[in-house]
């Protein structure tokens, strides 16, 4: 049994507590009137050497060209600084749902990982259930932050993460009016609901079905889960696909990929098993996974190792494409990215692939706690700055920096994540007793 | 110091001979070589036999196979001939990159997976036309077959094979080969 010590809840509460006050501050400052906006596009072009403002206003010139000619500078310096002063709105609200949707991945990616254990039926991971268990246990708060956020966007705030949800922007734009069948609010909270309904009772059944097993006298109970985890894979392939249109790709409405639901499956797979190995090392570091030997280790981290690659080969099939045929209407996504966030777009191909590639290629290396505790740190900053690239641009623009806003929604959800998750650990005993193959488990070496 | 003579002891049953590996390294005995059917699980730790280092070798060919790629296609596609293909931008390799990268992936897994599997047969000496060394055809089937060398301690070292459980005990001038 473990017991969520007061420390640990005392820091993850800590952690709720500065990342509130963090997103706050993000809140309060982000609102700016349109004369700051101006004062700070003006400070910043006598920085730049007038550059920024310039070529800024070429562009929404030659925009605006065919309109109103004699108004054409005013209105083009009016529409930029009201470009710009609604993306600063915007920072608050895309820093919160980056952070809220990169932990709620994390347990949805240990989820599908936990329901394929099941379902092939593997005979080394048992001992990590309880493990895989405790994370899934914020897929249902998370998932509904998530979609709380994502509808208050559009609700509360001024359509700061969705412009599909603004009906003015609707009412000129041709190609959103002819998504609005499937974009629109209603059908989009419907749709999330769906989804985080089956995944909830997935993991609500599961649960109940692993901690019944304990103290089963046949194996009905593992049957059931066989057959509820093969249903969920189903299901979890179809959902997710359709949640990262939804909840991500919608960010861009007028652009598409057809890779994206598995291109953020990888993501969210290799965070949720990243995740599980640091978690099994922190117990096994307190002395309450003994069941856990280094070869179980050495399987997360060569799962981390190949799905990173896996991650990586969706990201640059998706990237090539895209890149080699440049049809204008896919290759702005990409644009933007490159011009706008070189660092963070590059930078986490070197996280999320170079890095895990050669620290994990060894297999030595793969069986020793620090290493896999440094990869994991380090895919999962990477993770979190794909996720960043993907909502940031199309949100913010080129107002993006990761600060204050950023920071603090990462700590409000690290610590909402760390309290959920031990405290469910903390409600069953670590080791599942009675799985038909939790001997095998248990003497797993590799 | 080749011993001209070697004690052939025969198992037919790979966790006897497992004991029986283990029973002769207790003993201090020098196994020259072990002849089974099938991969025995565990046979090379128990011999106390170095691990392989083929996987370094396939490393460093994969580097070299990136590098070849990469040598290759930037003279060609940018040094030597950059002509406009389909306004792809062949001003320098790495604004043409994303169109090399399959290339340069399967160049290094063909020559990690080739070079890899021909320092494999240099090693093991194996080629085509090779007489094979078996010492006993039933250890292609059914058998297993454990070398010992032989220093005038013919009798200690038989008496301690049956006590292993060895079925067969022979006792063999090596022919030099």
């Amino acid at each position: 049994m473990y017991t969520f010590s007061n420390k640990l809840k005392t820091f993850s509460i800590a952690l709720i507590i500065i990342g509130l006050l963090g997103v706050g501050y993000g809140f309060m400052t982000s609102h700016k009137s349109f004369e700051e906006v101006e004062t700070i596009l003006a400070e910043e072009a006598s920085h730049h050497g007038g550059h920024g403002e310039e070529a800024a206003h070429g562009e929404h010139a030659a925009e605006t060209a065919h309109q109103d000619g004699a108004h054409e500078v005013v209105d083009a310096h009016k529409e930029h600084v009201e470009h710009v002063q609604h993306q600063m709105a915007n920072r608050p609200w895309a820093a919160l749902y980056v952070g809220a949707f990169f932990f709620f991945m994390i347990a949805l990616g240990v989820l599908a990982f936990y329901a394929i254990q099941w379902a092939s039926q593997a005979g080394w991971s048992p001992v990590l259930f309880r493990v895989m268990e405790a994370i899934t246990a914020y897929v249902l708060p998370g998932g509904l932050i998530v979609l709380a956020i994502a509808l208050a966007s559009g609700t509360i705030g001024h359509y700061n993460l969705f412009i599909w949800m603004n009906p003015d922007v609707v009412a000129h734009d041709k190609l959103i009016q002819g998504k609005a069948g499937w974009l629109n609010i209603g059908m989009f909270a419907l749709r999330g609901l769906i989804f985080i309904a089956g995944w909830a009772l997935y993991r609500h059944f599961s649960r109940k079905f692993s901690l019944a097993q304990d103290n089963a006298e046949d194996d009905k109970n593992f049957k059931k889960s066989f057959r509820w985890a093969a249903a969920f894979l189903v299901f979890y392939i179809y959902s997710e696909s359709m949640m990262s249109w939804d909840w991500i790709m919608s960010v861009d409405p007028h652009w598409f990929s057809t890779l994206f639901g598995w291109y953020v499956f990888a993501s969210m797979f290799v965070s949720g098993i990243t995740v599980i190995a640091l978690i099994t090392m922190y117990l096994k570091s307190k002395g309450l996974m003994e069941f856990v030997n280094d070869s179980h280790l050495h399987d997360l981290a060569k799962f981390m190792f190949a799905i990173s690659i896996f991650w990586t080969y969706l990201w640059f099939s998706q990237f090539m494409l895209i890149w080699y045929s440049n049809i204008p209407e896919e290759v702005t996504y990409f644009i933007t990215r490159i011009n706008d966030y070189k660092l963070p777009f590059f930078g986490m191909l070197a996280l999320n692939f170079i890095f895990p590639l050669l620290i994990l290629m060894n297999s030595d290396y793969k069986r020793i706690p620090w290493f896999i505790v440094m990869a994991g740190v380090v895919i999962l900053f990477g993770h979190y700055l794909d996720v960043f690239n993907m909502i940031m641009p199309a949100t913010v623009g080129d107002r993006w920096f990761i600060g204050v806003p950023e920071i603090g929604a990462i700590l409000l959800f690290a610590g909402l994540f760390m309290l959920v998750t031990f405290t469910a650990l903390s409600k069953a005993p670590l080791l599942a007793k009675r799985n038909p193959f939790i001997k095998e488990s248990e003497n797993f070496h590799y | 110091m080749e011993a001209s003579k070697v004690i052939h002891a025969i198992y037919t049953d790979d966790d006897v001979l497992m004991s029986a590996v283990k029973k002769v390294k207790a003993e201090k005995h020098h196994i020259e070589e072990i002849y089974t059917p099938f991969p025995v699980h565990g046979l090379d730790k128990a011999m106390g036999l170095a691990p392989t280092r083929l996987a370094i070798t396939s490393f460093l060919y994969g580097c070299l196979g990136l590098a070849v790629a990469i040598t290759m296609m930037n003279f060609i596609m940018i040094e030597d001939w950059p002509q406009n293909i389909g306004g792809k931008p062949s001003f320098s390799f790495l604004e043409n990159l994303p169109a090399f990268v399959p290339i340069m992936f399967e160049m290094t897994v063909f020559f990690a997976a080739h070079l890899m599997v021909i320092t494999f047969y240099l090693r093991s000496r194996m080629w085509p036309f090779k007489n094979a060394e078996n010492p006993d055809p039933r250890t292609t089937d059914d058998h297993f077959l454990m070398e010992i060398p032989v220093h005038n301690n013919e009798a200690a070292l038989q008496e301690l094979l049956q006590e292993t459980g060895a079925v067969e005990i022979n006792i063999v001038e090596k022919d030099a080969h």
